[in-house]
């Protein structure tokens, strides 16, 4: 495991994930979460797990952003909080 | 109240963290996972199931139970979606829009006005105005076929690269969610019609569930995929890892047709009348 990799894809898992908290637009927030996941993917793919890894990059960051979209296109698009 | 919920989301974070100082560090040799668990399955995992990617093997066959319900999950959330969303009866729509295919006109039809319905020259389009992008349409036609070879590849290959029919069903399905995006929920309906998925979702679990009860009525334990081997003619330890094959289908077909009816379901409300 390189230091230098690691550090760099938690700071942007870390950043992603506030993000999707954060931003008002649902929209916004589904494809913030999609790059979380795809982050945590080469996270799990730089410790070596590698099932885990496509896993992740198959559900979590295809078809569940997808799901999300989907969802926030049939209600709405702005959060009340 | 936003107050509350930060200051205990800070608080559960920090006693997580905190609690992860008793882990053993990334890859200890001496951490008791390591000394006991893992070297069992990275010693025997090849002579006693013949399959050389240790994950699949765990998963399918010395946790196999595990992925069967894992599997159960994934059906039931299909069929939640389904329940909480499937409208039944539709009313008639207030106004559809048709296309002329071959000039390019856009019809708008208003409460019970007709099209000639044995004509080919209209298509229907969705009521939030979609352009027609033959680009895009042609791409994913193109694309669509490689991405079901790889979702097959993902499948059939998993005994040896990372893989299975956790992920090779997920590319399936996202390859027909593709096709629905990219033309419109109708044509892919056309191509996989809901009662079809519905039963391809049970049928995946089906599988699963019952080449364990096969097992069990040849006289050996639920999932034990030994017992296969006077069926299959082949040995115990190659009938393990054909066993898993089949239970990987199972999987595959099952997550397949669950992603592509939660996809329907949500895009449309449930009315599977227009889509994404």
């Amino acid at each position: 495991m390189i230091w230098q990799i690691d550090l760099a894809i938690l700071t942007l898992v870390v950043i992603a994930g506030i993000g999707t908290i954060m931003v008002k637009d649902l929209l916004g927030a589904a494809i913030l979460f999609g790059a979380y996941s795809f982050m945590m993917c080469l996270l799990w793919s730089v410790m070596g797990a590698v099932d885990v890894a496509f896993t992740e990059a198959s559900v979590g960051a295809g078809v569940s952003t997808v799901f999300f979209a989907a969802a926030v296109f049939r209600t709405t698009r702005r959060t009340k909080d | 109240m936003k107050i509350t919920g930060l200051i205990i989301a800070i608080l559960a974070g920090a006693l997580l963290i905190y609690a992860t100082a008793d882990f053993p560090g990334w890859g200890d040799a001496a951490s008791p996972a390591s000394t006991h668990v893992s070297p069992r399955y990275i010693e025997k995992t090849m002579e006693e199931t013949s399959v050389p990617n240790m994950v699949t093997a765990v998963l399918a066959d010395y946790r196999g139970f595990d992925t069967m319900f894992e599997t159960t999950v994934i059906f039931s959330a299909g069929v939640v979606c389904f329940i909480l969303l499937r409208v039944f009866g539709s009313e008639e729509p207030k106004e559809s829009l048709y296309r002329h295919v071959l000039t390019g006109v856009t019809i708008r039809v208003r409460a019970g006005g007709e099209i000639p319905p044995d004509s080919d020259d209209f298509e229907r389009i969705d009521v939030m105005w979609t352009p027609f992008d033959l680009i895009i349409k042609t791409m994913c036609r193109i694309l669509i076929p490689f991405i079901q070879l790889f979702g097959l590849y993902v499948i059939a290959h998993g005994h040896h690269s990372p893989g299975g029919g956790f992920q090779g069903g997920v590319i399936l399905g996202a390859s027909i969610i593709l096709f629905a995006i990219s033309h419109d929920l109708r044509t892919a309906l056309r191509r996989i019609r809901e009662r079809i998925d519905a039963l391809l979702c049970a049928t995946g679990v089906f599988i699963y569930a019952g080449t364990g009860a096969l097992c069990l009525l040849l006289g050996l334990n639920f999932l034990d995929y030994a017992a296969l081997a006077s069926i299959l003619g082949v040995d115990p330890i190659t009938a393990r890892s054909h066993g898993i094959f089949i239970v990987e289908i199972g999987v595959g077909i099952a997550v397949m047709a669950t992603m592509i009816w939660i996809y329907n379901n949500v895009s449309s409300r449930g009315k599977y009348d227009e889509g994404l």
